[in-house]
């Protein structure tokens, strides 16, 4: 059982504090700060104690969710319960932002009242707790569909937000003063995340995918949605298609909203969204990925006779020529000691910097095209630059985004609604694949 | 955070709300209120509007309403007076035709948590229950709940409980979810709710029907339940074995933790529990949220310690991400080291070695750290790649390399070839003090094969006056007597130079004491110091299986599986990350601790605390008086005492003897009876701490007593059966009072350990038979985990002695 909930600001400003059970006092949301403050960076935080009490926070959109709680409770369930708080007030204040909780503090300790009582979580679904929240949102920013040009993805978590999301789905769910016609919409997206580990000498040591369909629904009421995956989808390893054209994945597990009588013969999802976002299925894949890994790195590092580190870097894009990947940021750890940095890029759109505080060079590119290569010189000037100094060069890490591209090939054939949608409805389809964690060995 | 201008703006906002026409218009109003709360929120006092607010309460506007209840709600208890006229309104919500309103009106009421207003709550609480709306009843069950915890010392009608039992079979999945949770806070002294055969049935029955989290909260409560049979139990495991499966982490760990309870007595289910929920757990491991990985990591990492082969395969979903912060990356080290095995050791240590060079240097370290743990199965390649970052000259690096190194080459000894090569040439001037620590340790270790150590060592020893670690001063003594034992032409000199600075201008106690210890320990005879120092084995060899853990039952962690203990519990070693090795230091007491960890706890004995996990540093200072110690030994007479008989023979050396060997491993002799005579008795003291916990540290005094005057004419009758089992015959004569633990303890340990050693003693026709030692231990404060490590080091001590003596 959960005894406070209180969400601070990174500055530790109070936003929300709501005392379920009364055991602890208000003090303790400044011993918190204290002491999540007083972590050094190695220290994990997730559950701290101070006396009787136990805090568990998470930190979204640069803010801590602090549950505290007396008993031994479940960590899963209070981290879950705290991430679903969190997708809650998303769903209903549009986005997480300090602004945005600050301005919707009124709804957030309505929706609090109704998710938990005494300690205990009552019901965290977005359909029965539709019916008790009587406040309305407040958006920073009224929503346009002129914004709707640059869709983008509304829940990935970019590595470091760099890709703002779409004003489109970040408005809260329900609200009165929209426009005509965007109540009616509904997104549907497929998010990849993977993590790949290429060796040094280019083998490739490790690639994971996982994936999820992610469904956020605006519309008030929406009896069925069958979405159609490929119809050569595969789960688990026996099933091998002889046409190669497969699109297989290991493990799958689906909402438990989901119906899956067709899923079997057709590949169809049957589910009825409730208003919010949820996620309708999720799906991995180790190991055996159906195409070549999007970046190869061809690297040549060496000393030259002034005592300088030479390191020439050939990256290659493998996508497929019509996808590109964007905000392309490579990271390529350098000695101890490295002073300065001097560069050859291949087009004028990219950067490099050094950052000696974290012995690295970054690398950025904006846009990088399926089956170009781009090629980069580097000539670091390092003191006591000595030949052990070459081990401490790597690994690379790399971050990007490939839009309108799946790794494993999933597709969505078609997404119908029934009954048919009184009015314009827009249904929208994206794709997306993040880099977990992109590691090429030197 | 109190701010500027408190008053000022509590005093505007009572001027708001009183204002007519604010009152009159509900918008102006409900911002006003807005105002209020948001301020109240912020972390300023704005109690003094709460008659105001008390007004604002009787409205229909619901979102007002509710605004009203949260300002409410928060200052209640400073103002009960006032909020006896709140009740009146709610009372008359709890009427409302609206459900919503009663259920709102209902719930706050129990809210307020004043003792004073339950006799006015009770009454719409009994009619709440029988509501026809379900989200009332669900507020009235936990009411009862609320109430009591206000008043626990009042008893609740048994009718009420009935009723609440009644509930459990509520349409509503809720509403019975929240009948459990009121009845087990309710009947908390009785030991919570009953589950009996017909209810728990109800339960599993309808736990498709709730929602994630009613249904870990069901599955929890269940745990109490005992199936009558075999049919019944395998029954419910397979109606929950789906839910092993299931993609939401706290179904999942919940639906394991009832497993495990309801299979204790089946490790072959359990396993195959566990192995059913690896692919959740792993799909947890990997999630989004970094929090959840954490607590999946760490539960992950409970799991392998009794099933080191459960994750063998997906060893690569413990590879960094390199986005991920240093504490995921830390604990996913820790887990990688479990897992390597022939196959994947490349793979590993090619991961491990990427992050030997973070720019974190807790990760670096423990990546180092980890390639250590490694290297006591694949000794050569781990020490390529250790040998190879003392290449990089970077301090922090080189220290942790070093340190690993010697703990390295404390297990497998084979490799002290190589790291002597690594040192020879060594000219770094380390600023780390636990490093230069394990540069002199194996300077002194190795003195004899490394061309350069008395250079080295002499410059430490021209640079003592400015070395400000005590710790440092007492391993560059140590080392300096080793070093001279091996090579007493170099040394020699400097050796002088060291103990007089040491004698004569040293401030730190522990370090001229040594310094006395050492110069004493001289004039007894070089062959005496060869003894001390270099006695017996450098390590045992058949440590090796010993420091790889045997897996342990899984009983030993399913109590805490899902719960916070497993996350703190990383928190504290993540800090300290070779919490798996023993860190010798000076004269190794804590390898002795784990070189009497060998002898005394048998593998899978569930008893036993796992020393190894705490590894216990012993220190004499601060120095007690012997009337100190008298005045303590009294003292504590009552209090923590612990009376063990040892199964070891009274040391042959002498008395001073005893005290030198006692003292390397940080034991002072207080006080001792010449020997030879009878009783024998020899007083001690030490404290303890724990190096990787915060326990506090403890005052161990300690008494040797043998009496064997009558013994030693008896023993030449009691010599067959002694021969027979000496631990045993122990534990049986004298071991009873004191508890069977410890006298199994002891004569388990002696068959496992010192068995073949001992055998071979008697066998030589030894016959000085002893009867055994008693300890009297007393402890200030009380702490059993140190008072065993404090008596297996002293036994270390004693069969030490007494075997190269004899």
């Amino acid at each position: 059982m959960i005894s406070q909930v209180f969400i601070l600001s990174s500055k530790g400003d109070h936003l929300i504090y709501k005392d379920f059970r009364g055991e602890a006092g208000k003090d303790a949301v400044n011993k918190f700060y204290e002491m999540v403050t007083a972590l050094t960076g190695g220290q994990p935080p997730v559950v701290m104690k101070h006396k009787e009490l136990h805090f568990v926070h998470i930190r979204q959109g640069g803010l801590y969710w602090v549950a505290t709680t007396k008993a031994d409770a479940s960590p899963f369930t209070i981290i879950e319960f705290l991430n679903r708080l969190t997708a809650l007030v998303k769903d209903y204040c549009g986005c997480l932002l300090e602004k945005s909780v600050q301005m919707n503090f009124a709804l957030i300790y309505e929706l609090l009242d109704e998710v938990v009582d005494f300690g205990y979580i009552q019901t965290t679904s977005t359909d029965i707790l539709k019916n008790f929240i009587q406040t309305e949102a407040v958006s920073s920013k009224p929503f346009s569909l002129f914004d709707l040009s640059n869709v983008g993805l509304f829940g990935a978590d970019t590595q470091q937000n760099k890709v703002a999301p779409s004003a489109a789905a970040t408005r809260p769910i329900v609200s009165s003063q929209g426009e005509q016609g965007s109540k009616n919409e509904i997104f549907v997206d497929v998010i990849e995340r993977m993590s790949v580990v290429i060796g040094a000498n280019g083998v490739l040591m490790k690639a994971d995918i996982e994936g999820e369909i992610r469904v956020k629904c605006y519309m008030p009421s929406c009896s069925e949605m069958r979405i159609g995956l490929n119809e050569e989808f595969s789960i688990g390893k026996s099933q091998l298609s002889g046409y190669g054209a497969a699109v297989r994945v290991d493990e799958c597990s689906f909402h438990q909203a989901v119906r899956l009588d067709e899923f079997d013969t057709y590949r169809i999802l049957k589910v009825c969204p409730s208003q919010g976002e949820q996620t309708v299925m999720q799906y991995q894949l180790c190991d055996d990925l159906p195409t070549a890994p999007p970046f190869r790195l061809f690297p040549s590092i060496e000393r030259d006779s002034g005592g300088r580190l030479l390191m020439y870097l050939k990256l290659r894009c493998d996508l497929p020529p019509k996808s590109a990947a964007i905000n392309v940021s490579i990271t390529i750890p350098v000695p101890k000691g490295s002073l300065r940095l001097s560069q050859e890029l291949s087009s004028p759109d990219q950067s490099a910097e050094l950052q000696p505080k974290n012995k690295a060079v970054h690398w950025e590119i904006p846009r990088f095209p399926g089956g170009a290569q781009l090629s980069a010189l580097f000539k670091l000037e390092v003191s006591g630059l000595s030949a052990a100094s070459l081990q401490e060069v790597g690994p690379v890490s790399l971050s990007f985004e490939l839009p309108k591209y799946t790794c494993t090939g999933l597709q969505i054939r078609f997404l119908r609604l029934s009954p048919i949608q009184p009015g314009p409805s827009q249904r929208w389809v994206r794709y997306v694949t993040h880099s977990d964690s992109y590691t090429i060995r030197i | 955070m109190p701010y500027l201008g408190d008053e000022h703006t509590v005093r505007e906002l009572r001027r708001a709300l009183s204002n007519p026409n604010v009152q009159a218009d509900h918008l102006r109003y409900r911002n006003t209120i807005h105002r209020v709360i948001r301020v109240m929120s912020q972390g300023q006092d704005v109690s003094g509007l709460y008659s105001e607010m008390v007004k604002a309460c009787a409205t229909v506007d619901i979102v007002q309403k509710k605004l009203v209840y949260v300002f409410l709600c928060s200052y209640a208890s400073l103002n009960p007076e006032l909020s006896l006229l709140v009740i009146n309104t709610l009372r008359k919500d709890c009427s409302d035709h609206n459900p919503m309103v009663r259920s709102l009106a209902l719930r706050n009421m129990c809210n307020l948590r004043l003792p004073g207003l339950s006799q006015y709550v009770q009454q719409p609480l009994t009619v709440g229950l029988k509501d026809k709306a379900a989200c009332v009843r669900r507020v009235a069950v936990l009411g009862w709940a609320k109430i009591h915890t206000l008043q626990p010392n009042t008893e609740i009608d048994v009718a009420v409980v009935n009723e609440l039992y009644g509930l459990l079979r509520d349409p509503d999945p809720v509403v019975m979810v929240n009948c459990l949770r009121a009845l087990e806070e309710i009947l908390q002294e009785e030991g919570g709710v009953a589950i009996n055969k017909p209810i728990a049935h109800h339960l599993l029955n309808r736990l498709k029907l709730c929602d994630v989290w009613g249904q870990s909260e069901v599955l929890a409560v269940l745990q109490r339940y005992r199936p009558r049979g075999e049919d019944e139990l395998f029954d419910i495991l397979s109606l929950l074995d789906p839910a092993l499966l299931s993609h939401h982490a706290p179904v999942m760990a919940a639906t394991l933790r009832l497993f495990l309870s309801l299979c204790s007595t089946l490790p072959a289910v359990c396993m195959s529990a566990l192995e059913r929920a690896r692919g959740p757990l792993l799909a947890a491991a990997g999630s989004t949220s970094r929090e959840l990985r954490y607590a999946a990591l760490c539960h992950i990492q409970l799991l392998l310690r009794s099933e080191p082969g459960l994750m063998g395969e997906h060893y690569k979903r413990f590879f960094c991400g390199y986005a991920e912060p240093p504490y995921i990356k830390q604990n996913k080290m820790q887990v990688l080291v479990e897992l390597v095995n022939d196959d994947n050791v490349a793979m590993v240590l090619d991961e491990l070695r990427g992050y030997c060079t973070d720019v974190n240097t807790e990760t670096s370290q423990t990546a180092i750290n980890a390639i250590g743990s490694i290297g006591r199965s694949y000794t050569d390649r781990c020490l390529a790649i250790l040998t190879g970052l003392l290449g990089l000259k970077q301090e922090h690096i080189t220290s942790a390399v070093l340190q690993t190194l010697r703990d390295l080459v404390w297990v497998c000894p084979q490799c002290g070839d190589a790291v002597c090569s690594a040192l020879e040439g060594w000219e770094d001037n380390l600023q780390d003090s636990q490093g230069r620590g394990a540069l002199l340790w194996l300077l002194g270790v190795y003195g004899d094969r490394v061309t350069g150590a008395p250079y080295l060592l002499e410059d430490c020893i021209d640079g003592v006056r400015s070395e400000v670690s005590a710790e440092v001063k007492t391993e560059l003594l140590t080392a300096t007597l080793r070093l001279f034992l091996s090579r007493p032409a170099e040394t020699q000199d400097m050796m002088g130079r060291l103990l007089v600075y040491c004698i004569e201008e040293e401030v730190d106690m522990c370090v001229r004491d040594q310094a006395l210890l050492y110069y004493r320990l001289l004039h007894c005879g070089i062959e005496e110091v060869r003894q001390v120092l270099q006695g017996g084995r450098r390590s045992d060899p058949s440590l090796g299986p010993l420091i790889g853990r045997p897996p342990e039952p899984i009983s030993q962690w399913a109590s805490s599986f899902n719960t916070l203990e497993p996350l703190t519990l990383g928190a504290s070693t993540v800090g300290n990350s070779d919490h798996a090795t023993p860190k010798p230091s000076t004269l190794t007491p804590n390898t002795l601790t784990s070189n009497a960890e060998a002898m005394t706890p048998t593998p899978g004995d569930p008893h036993l605390p796992d020393c190894s996990s705490g590894a216990l540093s012993l220190s004499v200072s601060p120095a007690l008086t012997p009337e100190e110690f008298e005045r303590l030994w009294l003292q504590l007479e009552k209090g923590a005492c612990l009376e063990v008989c040892v199964a070891c023979p009274v040391p042959r050396c002498s008395p001073e003897g005893l005290q030198v060997a006692l003292q390397l491993v940080n034991i002072q002799t207080l006080a001792f009876t010449p020997p030879n005579t009878h009783p024998w008795r020899v007083y001690l003291y030490t404290h303890t701490s724990h190096i990787s916990t915060k326990t506090p540290h403890t005052l161990i005094l300690a008494e040797l007593l043998h009496t064997g005057g009558e013994g030693e004419k008896e023993e030449e009758e009691e010599g067959e059966e002694e021969e027979e089992g000496e631990g045993e015959e122990e534990g049986e004569k004298e071991g009873e009072k004191e508890g069977e633990e410890e006298g199994e303890k002891e004569g388990e340990g002696e068959k496992e350990g010192e068995g073949d050693k001992e055998g071979v003693e008697e066998g030589d026709g030894e016959r000085e038979k002893e009867k055994g030692l008693l300890v009297v231990m007393r402890q200030h404060p009380g702490d059993q985990t140190a008072l065993r490590g404090f008596l297996s080091v002293l036994t270390t001590v004693l069969h030490t002695l007494s075997t190269h003596t004899a």
